[in-house]
């Protein structure tokens, strides 16, 4: 279990001051401006060091994507934008952040800023969280009001935060089509290469980081990547925020280190499995979008990315969804399918065209209406699919249904076998009546 | 320029090719929907997948550039394949999907024969469906007179929503709705507005958005086509002409990067509705009793003789339309000079422009594919999206491209893109000449500026000063070396043909306009009308007219004999373009019942009025013509001026006047016989008119 002492979000559960005076007594803006004094490349040699892995989904190294940013600016600003539209089912850790502790993340986006020689950051915020946006707003007021950041701050690094408000769909949260929207226009993910760091917002190189990967910053910063590094497994490193929900009895959002067993997550933080670990049917360990792992994996499951990988899963957002026996696994996963085919935006064909199909193969077999075939042949859309889309959202839709059909075909055969035994009395029925 | 593989190949292409241009050049094939040449890149269809080495997943080649291509561990060019398993692979599986929700209707499609879906299905597609599942069912648009939509056809490749947002400059389309439940759609089903809109028909690649007008009327196989020069306007489109029989079925563009890309516009697309009705199918006699009465050729020909018979040249004169062909011209100006008449004019709008400045004062000399590398546009008394619509895309190109000052001078409309209106008459141009304006420092400092001047500028008294004015402008400043920018839009197809044949009247002689008023005020006997509708037909007074047409509109209503001719499509001739290209009309279909091609029925008359024309075909009248005209002669030729062929307008002694610059075109769907025919363009003039009347509201 984590160390009190090695906790990075101190005010998680709102039992706190989330303001500045609140928000200082827990550490926040403490030597910040000697932190901007280490330069650019100082702060960044410290977050490759800390071995920091993007929050929001991917992992790819936080230092090294802030490094892309050109080192000498060619005349055109440099942007900094926060995705905080958070919207991955199961995820709910940004939100806690912005929330609870929403100076953490405004501190980080002056370092994270700096450190890419942005002087704007936006805050891309989702639409359905107004609570936090209102939070968020007031907690930048309070910055500028404190000349923490602003116009001739007293960290000598202009800076100003921006917060807009997304409208609620969930593709807004891939990078290019959040930059899309922040821009006023339709949310479609863009075609990559060009890479936002160098055509990014309005066409200016531009870093879109996760909330929690940018709330850490500081943290890191002061008390040194070494330390940062040394919580978790090498290449997994730190203190990382899991949301747990589901089937056990106590759900919630918990600050641990890296690499925490998934047992020990459920039973220390949770409460435990509802009815019992042994009553555990499947985990989907990273939100919405990651193949799912029944229970015979979970048994000593340390909860990384690299871990996960192995196991053809992912550590995702770390939105530990957990499936108790009493589950219909087929209609979980179908609903998931269902939401996928209701957010992906419509722009590429397989996408567009698969995720429809796949729901409505999976619904189907929800009721076992379906031959043994399609399992296949459903597999083998999934495959159509991945890998051959613009963004990341075709591979997100193709993926549960992969983890599906990997680990669970027995329950849809059997499903399928029961079906045709009750069609063929229920035709009969009909026929001689 | 960087090495690619290709298959196995080495090319060498520039580093800002897309792999999928790279590929072609290997000359790899690479299937595709939305990606189009001359639109933005969408990379949404995913079916030009293509593999390209030390990528995990397979690219969209349409998006990837050449330069993002990293080379191999010891610098080998970056590989691609076309033709492996998994691409083979991918391109199916995409194809499965584009097909699972499209209906299939191939049987009662119109696009069927042409379809780019169908094409591909062959090559990408498999022989049995696994969608088991109903398919998206989606509501027709009603976007317009001019396109019919079929939306359960549509693969959302988006080809027509970035057509009319880019080249057309009226978004007016675009998609609703997100994931499988995206439309196509004007939003509000209203009809769109665009004068180019008929070109999302030849964009889309499936049947998605069809042409209404011909809609179920034929199949692409059952067409022969010949490959012409529209006439609707002086741009001189390159077009291509489908026609069954002896019927015109439809128009459709060919390309010609010099002129118009692949684009045409709606007038010249639409139009074929016309060349059916109200065709003057047989000669016609004015009787006793006032009413046309159908003759024969014969006693036609006899009512002329006896009412030239016995009559001064100076009594009798000729004016030539906008459609005439400058062979037709030629002819006439022949017959007439041998009745001994110098009264011609092609110049039925009373435009100034006078061949005696030299050919540089009535071209458009920067020429049309000019503009991509112009610096600055001043244009005058000009609307060119009205008056030359493919002529005004490719200004809008130039300015999307890059930053492009325009400047107007006349009335202020809506061109697509933006400009400074400078002011409205003759009064802005001189304070530009001389410096007053601000807009004349960019003008000065331009190397490559276009002044282009319209008729709504020409065609008036002070005409010459203006455009001596004009020609001013573009010739003093810093230019290129060779560079003139004096650029006369024209509007009708066969008015540079027509001064470049000299179909003008000589010195002392009767313009256009003048025949108008002597023939009202009786000093004018016997006028020919060669498809000549524009002028003023009820103000000629008692005078013998004669007219040579293929649509009986204004000029056949006021005729005394009606010699019925051939429309564009169907004869041969020469139009020059308002750059001054030379190029040849082809016959594509027959002119209906005894109407005959009209430099026959020249040659026919003058042999009945005693002054037999020296040719009995057309091959010795071209030839005749091209002796005297040598340029004539150069098929797709066009002749450069430098900037000192504008010398000899700066003799032009004429005063300016005051009046502020008209527009010539008042309804964009009517400006010739064959349009007013026509019922699609009636349609879509009124509603445009409509649009117009709720704008003033």
């Amino acid at each position: 279990m984590l160390a009190d002492k090695d906790r990075i979000f101190r005010n998680l559960y709102g039992r706190h001051d989330w303001r500045l005076a609140g928000a200082r007594s827990r550490g926040s803006w403490d030597g910040t401006k000697q932190i901007l004094e280490r330069g650019r490349d100082g702060i960044i040699d410290e977050v490759k060091k800390s071995g920091l892995r993007g929050r929001g989904g991917a992992g790819f190294p936080t230092g090294l994507k802030w490094s892309f940013m050109p080192k000498n600016s060619d005349g055109r600003p440099h942007y900094l934008v926060v995705n905080a539209d958070e919207s991955e089912p199961g995820t709910c850790k940004d939100r806690e952040i912005m929330r609870n502790d929403p100076h953490l993340l405004l501190e980080g986006c002056l370092i994270a800023g700096f450190s890419m020689a942005a002087h704007t950051a936006y805050i891309y915020i989702r639409g359905e969280f107004l609570h936090e946006a209102h939070r968020v707003q007031q907690a930048i007021d309070e910055a500028y009001e404190a000349r923490l950041i602003g116009k001739d701050n007293v960290h000598g690094w202009d800076f100003d935060i921006f917060l807009h408000r997304g409208a609620g769909a969930y593709i807004c949260g891939e990078e290019t089509a959040l930059l899309e929207s922040l821009e006023g226009k339709k949310g479609l993910p863009r075609l990559k290469p060009p890479f936002p760091a160098n055509v990014g917002l309005w066409g200016n190189p531009t870093t879109v980081s996760n909330v929690e990967s940018v709330a850490v910053a500081p943290d890191i910063m002061r008390r040194g990547g070494a330390w940062f590094a040394s919580i978790g497994r090498p290449n997994n490193t730190g203190t990382k925020l899991f949301c747990i929900s589901g089937h056990v009895n106590k759900p919630c959002t918990v600050e641990e280190a890296m690499g925490v067993p998934l047992r020990e997550l459920i039973e220390t933080h949770c409460g435990g499995v509802r009815g019992g670990w042994d009553n555990l049917l499947a985990v989907i360990p990273g939100g919405a979008s990651v193949p799912l792992l029944p229970a015979e994996q979970c048994q000593n499951l340390p909860m990384d990315f690299d871990a996960l990988r192995e196991l053809k899963s992912g550590l995702g957002t770390a939105a530990v969804i957990v499936m108790d026996k009493s589950t219909d696994v087929i209609k979980a996963i179908a609903r998931l399918a269902y939401f996928y085919k209701h957010e992906s935006c419509g722009q590429c064909t397989p996408c567009r065209e698969g995720t429809g199909w796949m729901w409505r193969v999976l619904s189907r077999m929800v009721r076992g209406e379906a031959h043994k075939r399609e399992i296949d042949m459903l597999l083998e859309v999934t495959y159509q699919i991945e890998g051959h889309t613009i963004c990341a959202l075709g591979d997100a839709a193709a993926w549960p249904i992969q983890g599906l059909i990997r680990h669970f075909r027995p329950v849809i055969e059997r499903r399928i076998d029961e079906f045709t035994a009750r069609a063929k009395d229920d035709f009969v029925l009909e026929a001689a009546e | 320029m960087t090495l690619l593989k290709v298959n196995g190949t080495v090319v060498d292409v520039p580093p800002e090719y897309t792999l999928l241009q790279a590929c072609e050049a290997a000359g790899a094939e690479v299937p595709r929907f939305c990606y189009h040449e001359r639109l933005s890149i969408a990379g949404n269809c995913r079916m030009c997948l293509v593999e390209l080495k030390g990528s995990p997943k397979p690219v969209a080649s349409c998006a990837w550039a050449v330069r993002d291509c990293r080379p191999g561990p010891n610098g080998e060019p970056p590989e691609v394949n076309t033709r492996t398993k998994p691409v083979k692979k991918a391109r199916e599986g995409v194809m499965e999907f584009l097909l699972i929700n499209h209906p299939l209707d191939c049987p009662i499609c119109d696009q069927g024969g042409e379809c780019d879906l169908q094409d591909q299905a062959m090559a990408y597609g498999i022989d049995h469906n696994r969608y088991a599942e109903n398919k998206r069912a989606v509501e027709d648009k009603y976007i317009g007179p001019l396109v019919k939509t079929s939306m359960n056809r549509c693969i959302h490749c988006t080809r027509c929503v970035r057509f009319s947002a880019e080249v057309a400059g009226v978004p007016e389309l675009g998609a609703t709705g997100r994931g499988e439940d995206m439309e196509i759609t004007t939003y509000l089903e209203s009809a769109m507005s665009s004068e180019l809109q008929g070109n999302v028909i030849d964009l889309c690649p499936v049947g998605a958005l069809t042409s209404k007008p011909y809609a179920f009327q034929a199949r692409p196989w059952e067409l022969v086509k010949t490959e012409t020069i529209d006439a609707m306007d002086a741009v001189g489109s390159a077009i291509r002409v489908d026609t069954r029989g002896r019927e015109v079925m439809r128009i459709l563009p060919r390309l010609n990067e010099a002129v118009n890309e692949e684009w045409i516009s709606d007038k010249t697309r639409f139009i074929w509705d016309g060349l059916r009705t109200q065709r003057l199918d047989r000669p016609y006699l004015r009787g006793a009793n006032g009413r046309l009465e159908p003759a024969s050729w014969t006693a036609a020909f006899g009512a002329i003789a006896s009412a030239v018979r016995g009559k001064q040249g100076a009594r009798i004169g000729a004016i030539a339309g906008d459609l005439a062909t400058a062979e037709e011209m030629f002819a006439l100006k022949a017959l007439m000079h041998a009745l001994g008449s110098q009264n011609i004019d092609c110049r039925q709008d009373g435009s100034t422009l006078d061949p005696a400045f030299g050919r540089a004062s009535y071209v458009f000399n920067p020429t049309i594919a000019g503009i991509d590398s112009a610096d600055a546009i001043l244009i005058v008394g000009s609307d060119p999206r009205h008056e030359a619509s493919v002529l005004n895309a490719r200004i809008r190109k130039r300015w999307r491209k890059a930053e492009l000052p325009i400047g107007l001078v006349g009335a202020p409309v809506d061109l697509t893109y933006r400009y400074e209106h400078i002011g409205a008459g003759p009064e802005s141009l001189a304070q530009l000449a001389s410096g007053e304006h601000s807009f004349a420092k960019v003008l000065r400092a331009a190397k490559r500026p276009i002044v282009i001047v319209g008729q709504g500028a020409l065609a008036r008294a002070d005409g010459p000063a203006v455009l001596a004015l004009a020609a001013a402008i573009a010739r003093d400043g810093d230019r290129d070396a060779g560079w003139n920018g004096l650029a006369v839009l024209h509007t009708a197809a066969g008015r540079v043909g027509g001064l470049d044949v000299g179909f003008v009247p000589a010195a002392g002689a009767h313009s256009a306009i003048d025949m108008v008023r002597e023939a009202g005020a009786g000093a004018l006997d016997v006028l020919f009308l060669l498809g000549a509708d524009e002028i003023d037909t009820a103000a000629l007074g008692n005078a013998f007219v004669v007219y040579i047409g293929s649509h009986g509109d204004a000029g056949a209503e006021r005729a005394n004999v009606i010699l019925p001719g051939a429309a564009y499509t169907e004869k041969s001739g020469t139009l020059v373009n308002t750059e001054g290209r030379v190029q040849r009309l082809r016959r594509a279909a027959f002119p209906p019942g005894d109407a005959r091609e009209d430099w026959a029925i020249l040659r026919a008359l003058s042999d009945v009025l005693g002054h037999r024309l020296p040719f009995d075909s057309f091959g010795e009248l071209r030839a005749r013509m091209v002796a005297a005209h040598p340029h004539l002669g150069v098929e797709d030729g066009v002749v450069l001026h430098g900037p000192g062929a504008l010398e000899a307008l700066s003799v032009s002694k004429a005063k300016l006047g005051k009046a502020a610059f008209g527009n010539p075109i008042r309804d964009f769907y009517f400006t010739n016989a064959i349009a007013r025919a026509s019922a699609v363009m009636a349609e879509c003039s009124a509603l445009a008119a409509g649009r117009l009347a709720e704008a003033a509201e």
